[in-house]
């Protein structure tokens, strides 16, 4: 059975149209890629996902059940940029990922407290950012931070994490770098992840399917009139074969 | 070079800093001198010397009929009340701040009445102060508070309207409450604001202070301006003047080296 079930969801901002007729079914542990041109509703689809937004029409389940009109524990993400807290030093936006949530005020005991920084220390140390626990995030580069962002999503245990472009302002070593602990990280936990990308080789990459957005139809009086959807659907680990042919072979062997 | 990239070294720039100061100085003596040359017993420009002679009798001798040295008595009235009054602005200027700048409902119901309360000229309602509350120290804190309250409110709600939405997106998936959020993330963002906001907001308290003691006190050091203005005791109102700056000054610079040291972390952030 599917994790995340996307149903004929449409959405618009008044005449503006942005999705139209998205629906999509992604199985727990997979890594979908999403990459379409600028303006296309990859974004506008992550935020309906994080539940930040609530579709004009159609509906999302996750794990069978809709989604609430909020974003919850279940779906972390990263974004481009500001995903951490520059008030908390490194160790506590890690520690934050347990505290935030764990009662109405977001404050622990202080004993619990301790036992959360022994573990954001640990995790400090295998994302290789244990010596700058005590800074604050500011003084971090720009892929530090992002190792932050992301080490603090995971730190609350999503079963989908979400990334939003999450490697778009780094240099190509530091970009290098990230897909490899990225890739670590699934390979440990196994969590679904949904990444939006305006890279097609690091969507590919990374991806088990690559999910692209654009809008089939155009008119070129009126560009908001058509929405864009899910145009074609890849299977990245076979050397991106349409994902639709696929299927259909599939399908048809086992009609056969 | 253009001037624009011209920046004075630090000999030079120690001179550009006093000029200004030495300048009104140099100019007030002129002005000073050349009265007193024409009529010695002019009370309008005192000399400097007298001014420093007035300081010493003022700050240092006590009152002959009470005994206590007034100048202090009355700083110290002063002082607590623009504290009281502050503080009182400060504590709800935050508190409100913060829940309209957080909760859409509280943001519904309150930010146009408070951009409409904002216009009210507080010194037009002294007058309903000095009514309702009657002559005493609430009046005079009333319209402190009055009068640099909804600044602070919009301003500080509009620096939580500010926090980029990515970070309350954030804190919402790691299960944060909204109380959560308003209090570690909001909160402890917008403490250093508050303080800046504290920093501008004090010229007006001042202002306002002085004109309530101006009115009606029997202390305080707006109310011996206005006194000694009667006997024409220009001496006193100087002294008392600057004695005023020094105190603002003084407090626009705590304000700042607190900001400084409580919130290191603002330092290198945009």
């Amino acid at each position: 059975m599917s994790l995340v079930q996307v149903d004929n969801i449409f959405q618009s901002y008044g005449a503006h149209n942005v999705l139209e007729r998205v629906s999509l079914d992604v199985c727990e542990g997979e890594f979908i890629s999403l990459v379409g041109a600028s303006g296309c509703g990859k974004s506008t689809f992550l935020r309906l996902l994080l539940d930040q937004e609530r579709p004009t029409r159609g509906e999302i389940y996750v794990d069978g059940a809709p989604l609430r009109g909020e974003p919850s524990r279940s779906r972390g993400i990263v974004f481009q940029r500001y995903s951490v807290f520059p008030h908390m030093t490194v160790r506590d936006n890690i520690v934050a990922a347990e505290g935030l949530g764990a009662n109405v005020f977001g404050i622990l005991t202080p004993r619990a407290r301790r036992a959360a920084r022994a573990r954001a220390d640990a995790a400090l140390d295998r994302i290789g950012l244990g010596a700058v626990a005590d800074a604050w995030p500011a003084a971090l580069s720009g892929g530090m931070q992002q190792r932050l962002a992301i080490a603090q999503a995971m730190a609350a245990r999503p079963r989908i994490l979400l990334l939003d472009e999450p490697f778009g302002a780094l240099d190509p070593g530091t970009r290098l770098r990230m897909h490899d602990f990225l890739a670590e990280l699934r390979r440990e936990t196994g969590m679904t992840v949904f990444m939006v990308s305006h890279d097609l080789s690091e969507a590919f990459k990374l991806g088990d399917r690559v999910v692209v957005f654009d809008k089939p139809r155009w008119d070129p009086h009126a560009p908001d009139a058509f929405g864009a959807t899910i145009t074609y659907d890849f299977d990245a680990r076979r050397g991106g074969i349409p994902f639709q042919t696929l299927e259909e072979t599939r399908n048809a062997l086992h009609s056969a | 070079m253009r001037w624009i990239n011209r920046r004075p070294g630090p000999v030079l720039g120690m001179v550009l800093l006093v000029l200004p100061f030495l300048a009104v100085f140099a100019i007030y003596s002129a002005a000073s001198q050349a009265r007193l040359a024409e009529n010695p017993s002019d009370r309008l420009l005192p000399a400097p010397a007298q001014i420093v002679e007035t300081a010493q009798r003022v700050v240092f001798e006590p009152d002959r009929r009470s005994g206590r040295i007034l100048f202090w008595q009355d700083t110290g009235a002063s002082l607590s009340r623009l504290a009281q009054g502050v503080g009182i602005a400060a504590a709800v200027g935050l508190s409100l701040g913060l829940a309209i700048g957080m909760l859409p409902v509280v943001r519904g119901a309150m930010s146009g009445f408070v951009s409409v309360v904002s216009m009210i000229p507080p010194l037009a309602v002294l007058p309903i102060l000095f009514l309702t509350f009657g002559l005493g120290e609430t009046a005079k804190v009333a319209l402190i508070v009055i009068g640099i309250t909804p600044i602070l409110i919009r301003d500080l709600a509009a620096r939580t309207l500010e926090l980029p939405r990515e970070q309350i997106v954030k804190a919402q998936t790691l299960g944060a409450s909204s109380l959560a959020i308003t209090l570690r993330v909001a909160l402890p963002q917008i403490m250093p604001r508050l303080l800046g906001a504290l920093r501008l907001a004090l010229g007006p308290a001042w202002l306002f202070l002085i004109a309530a003691e101006a009115i009606a006190a029997d202390q305080g050091l707006g109310y011996r301006i206005f006194l000694v203005r009667r006997y024409l005791a220009m001496d006193v109102i100087l002294v008392y003047v600057i004695w005023i700056t020094l105190l603002a000054f003084a407090l626009d610079w705590a304000l700042r080296t607190l900001t400084r040291r409580l919130y290191p972390w603002m330092g290198s952030t945009p």
